[in-house]
């Protein structure tokens, strides 16, 4: 029973930063394809290319560990910045097929890209001192840098929801993703709204992917074999909304973290098998409005 | 709306020009014995192609996950020839198409009642299941090491399958022309213009009492029903099978190669698959980067410049020309 209760805590446990991880890379794709309807296959992009600017910054420059995930967060959202206004901007109104034909693209390069820099292995992360080791709560050791994951997502998390419910730029975005025309019509631009929102959405993936590269390793086929957990996380929680795919993201943190715990026999089938439910039972996700 | 994309009132007889992939297909036969191993590849992925233009580019389904139905008809068909000692070519490929028509029918009732990300969602999400039963069933699909042992007798105990691939590449011939003509035929019947319909504006046909729904499940069906047939014969031309044809990047590959020729058009199936692998063939060993590159850079100027592929190209260069004359 000990040992039962030990292990629950521990799945719950690292289940929550893996959670927190995939919440922080994938609310900028929620939040971005409920402003513009925009079917962005490459956000998983975003999220590797954070992971490789922090290891690179550490491994080869011997840039600090804050420092580094701060110009992954950076870096990550000007590039964003720059494909947005290039590419993204003038397939907004084209049809979904475009869009997703467009991003398989961008996948594409990404994926070449990346192995022509850093070849396909791995790249190891180099924690500083103060995150290694274990953190004790309740005689209970814990992994120290998962409880920074944790904490600082948490963080993140809060100050992204301020933003949002209670600033003007958040009033804004909220107006835009309900109904986009009328708040053209009172003034918003929508354009500008758009490019900002969508570079922090990509620095938020970047500073997920730079934050998790010891989760989801970093390796150029990342954006390929993560992409049906950003886009679950995204579709089941639901469009447009925050506290969606915070839910959906925690849940699959959780659930996929038990089911290689408990059942590794079954691989991530049960974690398809409840998507496939939950989408057939509310086809907009847990907490959309649209489907 | 392009001269080859068919249409209730365009003239459903076969013209003169559509019989030139036919003769390519059989002067290749005779000219290029050493390639017939590729050309039997790209006949399937022909077949393949025209199983996903019928959905993504005539009923405007958009899906990622295609390859279901071409992993399921391959694994089926190796299941059988390799654990089963069913050995006849044309009995594999009636199982593969059974049930690809099966898991057709019963995922596209289901998924088709979603629409936008929910589709696309559950497309993947379908593909990803069976990906997984593939890769932990080992005992039945060999796993991660592949399907191996995979015997396929004489076609019809006439014509065995030889080292030079001859048999394999007139063999899959025929079950391309036959797939082409079946599919050629639906899209210029009146269904093939409702489904048109239902790209366009899926509204109006229901405000003219078309049931879309049905008829979305129907073409669904019948696409997972040629794409089981492609995964058959990818089988049992290569006689071997590996978790990759179901695999979320195949299924990329392959809408990559039906945008490179051209959607919701007969022979953009055709010309894409065909472009695709021979430029796989010649450059993808020697630069594999590079190859990647080339894809992802080529399907960004696709969808930024060129909609509707090398045949889109080519029908505006045609009219230019006219214009000129």
């Amino acid at each position: 029973m000990q040992a039962f209760l030990a292990s629950v805590v521990s799945v719950a446990f690292h289940g929550a930063a893996l959670g927190m991880i995939l919440y922080v890379i994938s609310v900028g794709l929620s939040v971005t394809m409920g402003l513009m309807g925009f079917a962005n296959l490459a956000h998983g992009v975003f999220a590797m290319a954070g992971g490789y600017v922090l290891t690179t910054a550490i491994s080869r420059f011997g840039v600090p560990f804050p420092v580094a995930l701060a110009l992954a967060f950076a870096l990550v959202g000007a590039a964003s910045v720059i494909l947005e206004r290039l590419l993204y901007s003038r397939l907004y109104t084209a049809s979904d097929l475009e869009q997703v034909l467009f991003t398989i693209g961008l996948i594409f390069i990404a994926v070449a890209v990346a192995r022509f820099i850093y070849g396909t292995l791995q790249q190891p992360v180099v924690l500083p001192e103060y995150l290694k080791g274990q953190f004790s709560l309740l005689g209970r050791d814990f992994p120290m840098y998962r409880v920074f994951i944790i904490v600082f997502s948490g963080v993140m998390v809060g100050l992204l929801w301020f933003g949002v419910e209670r600033t003007r730029w958040g009033a804004m975005v909220r107006a835009a993703v309900d109904n986009r025309a009328m708040a053209q019509s009172v003034g918003i631009d929508t354009k500008r709204l758009f490019t900002l929102t969508f570079a922090l959405g990509s620095g938020l993936a970047g500073l997920g992917g730079g934050l998790g590269a010891e989760i989801i390793a970093i390796q150029p086929t990342y954006p390929f074999e993560n992409l049906v957990y950003f886009l679950v996380v995204v579709a089941v929680g639901g469009l447009g909304s925050l506290r969606g795919p915070f839910v959906a993201a925690l849940l699959i943190g959780v659930a996929d973290t038990a089911c290689k715990y408990w059942l590794p026999q079954f691989g991530a089938f049960p974690i398809y098998v409840a998507t496939i439910a939950i989408l057939l039972w509310r086809p907009a996700g847990l907490f959309g409005r649209r489907a | 709306m392009s001269a080859h994309a068919g249409g209730y009132s365009a003239d459903p007889r076969i013209r003169p020009v559509e019989w030139l992939p036919w003769i390519v297909a059989l002067a290749a036969f005779f000219v290029l014995p050493e390639y017939l191993s590729l050309g039997a590849r790209i006949l399937i992925y022909v077949l393949y192609a025209l199983s996903l233009d019928l959905i993504v580019g005539y009923a405007g389904i958009i899906t990622l996950g295609h390859s279901a139905y071409f992993g399921l008809g391959a694994y089926v068909a190796g299941i059988l020839a390799a654990k089963t000692g069913i050995s006849d070519p044309l009995l594999q490929l009636a199982a593969a198409a059974a049930a690809g028509a099966l898991l057709g029918l019963v995922t596209g009732a289901i998924i088709l009642r979603t629409r936008a990300l929910t589709l696309l969602m559950l497309t993947l999400a379908i593909t990803s299941v069976l990906l997984e039963i593939a890769n932990k069933a080992s005992w039945l699909t060999g796993g991660a090491d592949g399907l191996s042992g995979v015997v396929v007798a004489p076609v019809l105990g006439l014509f065995k399958f030889d080292i030079f691939g001859k048999t394999a590449y007139l063999y899959c011939l025929v079950v391309l022309l036959v797939g082409w003509w079946l599919v050629r035929k639906m899209i210029y019947s009146p269904f093939g213009t409702s489904l048109r319909g239902m790209r366009e504006n899926s509204l109006r046909m229901h405000a003219i009492g078309a049931p879309v729904y049905w008829r979305l499940v129907l073409v669904y069906t019948v696409s997972a029903t040629i794409a089981g047939v492609a995964g058959g014969l990818i089988t049992q031309t290569n006689q071997f099978v590996g978790l990759n044809v179901l695999s979320f990047e195949s299924a990329g590959e392959l809408l990559v190669m039906l945008i490179l020729g051209g959607v919701g058009r007969i022979y953009g199936a055709f010309v894409g698959p065909v472009v695709y692998l021979v430029a796989q063939d010649m450059l993808a060993k020697q630069f594999p980067e590079y190859w990647y590159l080339g894809i992802g850079t080529m399907l960004v100027l696709v969808v930024m410049f060129a909609r509707g592929g090398i045949l889109g190209i080519v029908d505006s260069l045609r009219a230019r020309l006219r214009r000129k004359a």
